[in-house]
């Protein structure tokens, strides 16, 4: 589905070390009509922008939060590593209180 | 005028059969016969045109649908659109075998609807010995690792339990519990001097359930459906008339909301013979309380038009009527003194009989 993959490394235990998954009974979908990434959930539909889209997609429970910005690194190569970190962490952080993620 | 948007919701009613007789059903008082059901062919199709015209979220509803033999290749061609698929059942005939079933077909979600915590009262109200029945669907689901929202419609005789229901749905293995206050329309219209539950109640409960919200923070998502009568403002109903959902009827007719055809001048299209998506765009039914254009005094001038929509036509028409009046919940309604009196009488009355869907 992400139409690119990458690799899952095992880095020293710390914050980053947890590994997002999108909670049970929801799911991303790609709304072709609206042209936008949608989450689904029962009684629930979020609207996703292109990059809330891009780190959920990579929420599988496998990847750490480090991984996750070394993969968006891999695929916008030009873009800045510490603001990536930054806004995978704000947004896993923001997202997790919301109850999307285990 | 700007283009219309497109829905979100598709609630489809594949069935009006039921093993349940709930006196607060909000199927039809007329309830449509197996004979004119839609057959298969016909729903995927109509799960075909949802999908094209934007719906992400397909509702598998009755009646029971577990009645519907086709059931398991519907959801199958829903997901295969893609559709976010939620099967609403009473759990009655839902065992093992057929909870593994359902996993297999790729279903999203599962509402499980229970009447009350205990065995007695339940069946009580549902005119069925369905409580066991309904423990048995419940670790039928986990077993198959299917998620599910247990929801139970709150009234008089259970609204007191709150407690015990939460601590069922913990124990059954829920990971929502919809606490849906009953919504006066068609049966639980009939019924509601018994059901409506009282004050005090309402006080008591509104109090457990902040407690409960407290305390099953992150363990039990908790859904509070709002007693609209003791509310000072109405309900944006279906979010707004003919602006986020569709229902179609077991036998082909498509309603702005589920009780829709309870407004007897609405003339209703039917997908046997028009595309979703020209009801959407041109079903007179669907554009007749669409938008702000329809209301009258006091909706048209009230700041709150475009946020509770005039509340519900269904309960204005029901009460008043009148579908275009305010929504008598609405304390700035001219009609507000009919909830106040179904108020004041459901303080004043004891037990009385319950009529059961039929």
């Amino acid at each position: 589905m992400t139409g690119w993959s990458c690799s899952v490394s095992d880095p020293p235990p710390d914050a980053t070390d947890r590994r997002p998954r999108i909670r049970a009974g929801a799911r991303l979908s790609h709304d072709e009509r609206r042209e936008t990434d949608l989450l689904l959930a029962p009684e629930v539909v979020v609207r996703l922008n292109g990059s809330a889209a891009a780190i959920l997609r990579l929420c599988d429970g496998t990847r750490t939060q480090r991984d996750i910005v070394k993969c968006l690194l891999d695929r916008f190569p030009d873009a800045d590593e510490s603001r990536i970190a930054a806004s995978v962490s704000d947004f896993l952080e923001r997202f997790g209180r919301e109850g999307w993620l285990q | 005028m700007s283009e219309l948007a497109p829905p979100w919701v598709l609630l489809a009613e594949l069935t009006h059969r039921c093993p349940l007789h709930c006196a607060y059903c909000s199927n039809s008082l007329k309830l449509t016969g197996r004979d004119l059901e839609l057959d298969t062919a016909e729903w995927v199709r109509v799960f075909t045109q949802a999908a094209e015209l934007g719906i992400v979220q397909l509702q598998l509803s009755g009646g029971e649908p577990l009645l519907r033999e086709d059931l398991d290749a519907l959801i199958g061609a829903a997901r295969e659109l893609e559709l976010f698929v939620q099967v609403l059942t009473s759990g009655i005939g839902l065992d093992r075998r057929r909870a593994e079933a359902l996993a297999r077909t790729g279903v999203d979600w599962i509402q499980l609807s229970i009447q009350s915590a205990a065995a007695s009262s339940g069946d009580r109200i549902a005119g069925f010995k369905a409580h066991a029945h309904k423990r048995d669907a419940a670790s039928a689901l986990v077993e198959a690792g299917l998620g599910f929202t247990l929801n139970v419609v709150l009234h008089r005789r259970n609204i007191d339990e709150l407690e015990a229901i939460a601590e069922l749905a913990l124990d059954w293995g829920a990971q929502r519990l919809e606490l849906a206050n009953a919504q006066y329309y068609n049966w639980a219209l009939a019924n509601r001097s018994a059901l409506l539950p009282r004050a005090s109640q309402l006080q008591r409960a509104e109090r457990v359930l902040e407690e409960l919200r407290e305390e099953l923070a992150g363990k039990l998502e908790l859904v509070w459906v709002l007693p609209d009568y003791y509310e000072r403002r109405p309900k944006p109903c279906m979010g707004g008339w003919g602006r986020v959902s569709m229902t179609v009827a077991p036998d082909g007719r498509a309603l702005p909301c589920p009780v829709a055809d309870t407004i007897e001048s609405l003339a209703l299209d039917s997908v046997r013979t028009r595309t979703l998506s020209w009801i959407w765009e041109h079903s007179p039914a669907f554009a007749a309380y669409r938008g702000i254009d329809w209301m009258r005094s006091p909706c048209r001038d009230c700041p709150r038009r475009e946020i509770d929509f005039g509340g519900c036509r269904c309960q204005a028409f029901a009460l008043t009527g009148d579908a275009v009046r305010a929504d008598p919940v609405c304390d700035l309604s001219p009609d507000r003194v009919l909830i106040d009196d179904a108020l004041a009488a459901a303080g004043a009355t004891s037990d009385i009989r319950l009529v059961y869907r039929h």
